[in-house]
């Protein structure tokens, strides 16, 4: 096989579109190009035209399918309760499907699996690993989502904010299991924006490819989080980071702000410090007043008192915090923080050991935990 | 998306509000459980939120390390022990609420006299990974 599994994963949603163009509902043509797919990549000679081949092979599996005599009697009572598909043009399937599959009629767990699946190209196998659950789990659910949209069509027109929730929700999930979430949720979102002109697409593009540069320093071999400050920034990726940074640029240029390109400009801001030390901390705490006017979300307004902490002091960052609601994720942990740039070492061991009890995975619980115990066991250095 | 384990206790939480031990339920009553529990697991399979799920047998061991070279030291079961875990079962969804209103549904599972027992579960949300954002 000489074609590589990205490339043939990028056709997956074009090869979709042209069953559904030529008739076929998109649950059914989404499981024929997943069966040629398979076929494909277990086959020893890969077809010099890997689409003509996906596209002929889906097609006599989909009417394979629909052959079966129950499956004609759903096909010739969908024809006569459904209009003729319009026309679609070829370079706005693929983006068309982005929208089907993060419909707002979806949870976001639907339409994560089904964008991977239908979008993304994965096997029902793949994201089930990716998130750790049993494959029988992973199909029903990637069906029962087939199910709630078998109503909408594909040419409907969607809503780009909702596609860039699902995109985030990928990325964000992390690294853990064989699937490399955040790496297919860079290459979805580059295909994105390839296809839409839209400013945010660009700028959750450029956050992503801000943070994924961090990704060598971001643990150490035994998986243990190191905090921004303390990673070995020789180890960041530069070129993810100068394309990152021209991607932000080129979209904040439009002057249509939005979240993510806010959200990568502080990224960005951090990316260009040589040294904790460098950070431009007033600058960061103007993007943070920015997302906060944008948003209005407790997390933000969090993450801003920490860097107010930085720009103006401890103390201005503990005022800061003291106005946002102490239910927020990591509250704990960023008064820990300041109170022990403040000085109070004791509170911020206790704080340190409360924050790890409420943290909500193991790498954050260890290094919260090692914070606590590294100043109870040298309170006055 | 998130995990979370339901725990059933043998002993160690509250009493239900239907307390009337299963031996002393009749077989019809005891059917009726048992299908109520299948029927409820089905569901969550079919929605794609069921991970796993086992009943525990109420024996058991307590097992430890007794130092380089010698067999672990086993001991119990300790008629102290306060909670005995009955079974489990893990499921992923996509909020907490929904969690809760599982756990309310699998709590309704009839006992004696067909009502529901009104058992208390215990609902513990599994540590997962660090998102890749976090400032």
């Amino acid at each position: 096989m000489s074609i590589a599994p990205e490339h043939l994963r990028d056709l997956i949603p074009e090869v979709i579109g042209v069953l559904v163009r030529r008739g076929a509902d998109f649950a059914s043509a989404e499981d024929a190009v997943q069966e040629a797919l398979v076929q494909l990549l277990t086959a020893t000679d890969g077809p010099r035209d890997a689409k003509g081949w996906l596209v002929t092979v889906a097609w006599r599996k989909f009417l394979d399918a629909t052959r079966s005599e129950s499956a004609r009697r759903a096909r010739e009572l969908r024809q006569e309760t459904e209009p003729e598909p319009g026309p679609v043009s070829g370079t706005d399937e693929t983006l068309q499907l982005y929208f089907l599959c993060a419909h707002p009629s979806l949870t976001p767990t639907s339409a994560v699996a089904l964008t991977l699946r239908a979008v993304g190209g994965l096997t029902t196998r793949q994201i089930a690993e990716a998130y750790l659950v049993p494959e029988s789990t992973m199909a029903q659910r990637i069906s029962r989502a087939k199910r709630t949209i078998s109503e909408h069509r594909l040419d409907e027109p969607g809503d780009v904010g909702v596609v860039l929730r699902v995109l985030y929700l990928v990325f964000n999930e992390g690294y853990s299991g064989d699937v490399d979430l955040a790496a297919e949720a860079i290459r979805l979102t580059r295909r994105l924006a390839a296809g839409v002109d839209e400013p945010e697409v660009h700028g959750l593009l450029a956050l992503m490819l801000l943070h994924h540069a961090r990704r060598a320093a971001r643990t150490t071999p035994d998986g243990a989080l190191v905090p921004l400050a303390e990673q070995d920034r020789s180890r960041w990726d530069t070129s993810r980071i100068a394309e990152g940074v021209a991607v932000l640029q080129a979209a904040l240029a439009r002057d249509r702000l939005g979240e993510y390109q806010a959200q990568a400009a502080v990224a960005a801001l951090h990316a260009d410090a040589l040294d904790a030390a460098e950070t431009d901390w007033p600058q960061i705490v103007e993007w943070y007043d920015e997302l906060a006017a944008l948003t209005d979300s407790p997390v933000v307004r969090l993450n801003r008192a920490v860097a107010v902490g930085e720009a103006d002091g401890a103390l201005a960052g503990l005022a800061a915090l003291a106005q946002v609601d102490p239910t927020t994720p990591r509250h704990t942990a960023a008064a820990a923080y300041l109170h022990e740039k403040a000085g109070d070492r004791t509170t911020a061991a206790r704080l340190y050991a409360d924050a790890a009890r409420a943290a909500t995975n193991q790498a954050e619980v260890n290094h919260l935990t090692r914070q606590a115990a590294r100043l109870n066991w040298s309170p006055s250095a | 998306m998130a995990k979370y384990l339901l725990l059933k206790h043998y002993r160690g939480n509250p009493r239900p509000v239907n307390d009337v031990p299963m031996d002393e339920w009749t077989p019809e009553e005891f059917q009726a459980h048992c299908t109520y529990m299948d029927d409820f697991a089905d569901r969550l399979r079919e929605s794609g939120e069921y991970v796993g799920g086992a009943a525990l047998s109420p024996e058991g061991t307590f097992v430890r390390y007794d130092g380089e070279g010698k067999p672990p030291v086993t001991d119990g079961p300790f008629a102290e022990t306060k909670d005995l875990i009955a079974g489990w079962m893990v499921i992923d969804v996509d909020s907490y609420d929904r969690a809760l209103a599982l756990a309310g549904e699998l709590s309704a599972a009839p006992g004696a006299d067909g009502k529901p027992i009104h058992e208390w579960l215990e609902l513990r949300p599994f540590l997962g990974n660090p998102p890749t954002i976090t400032e």
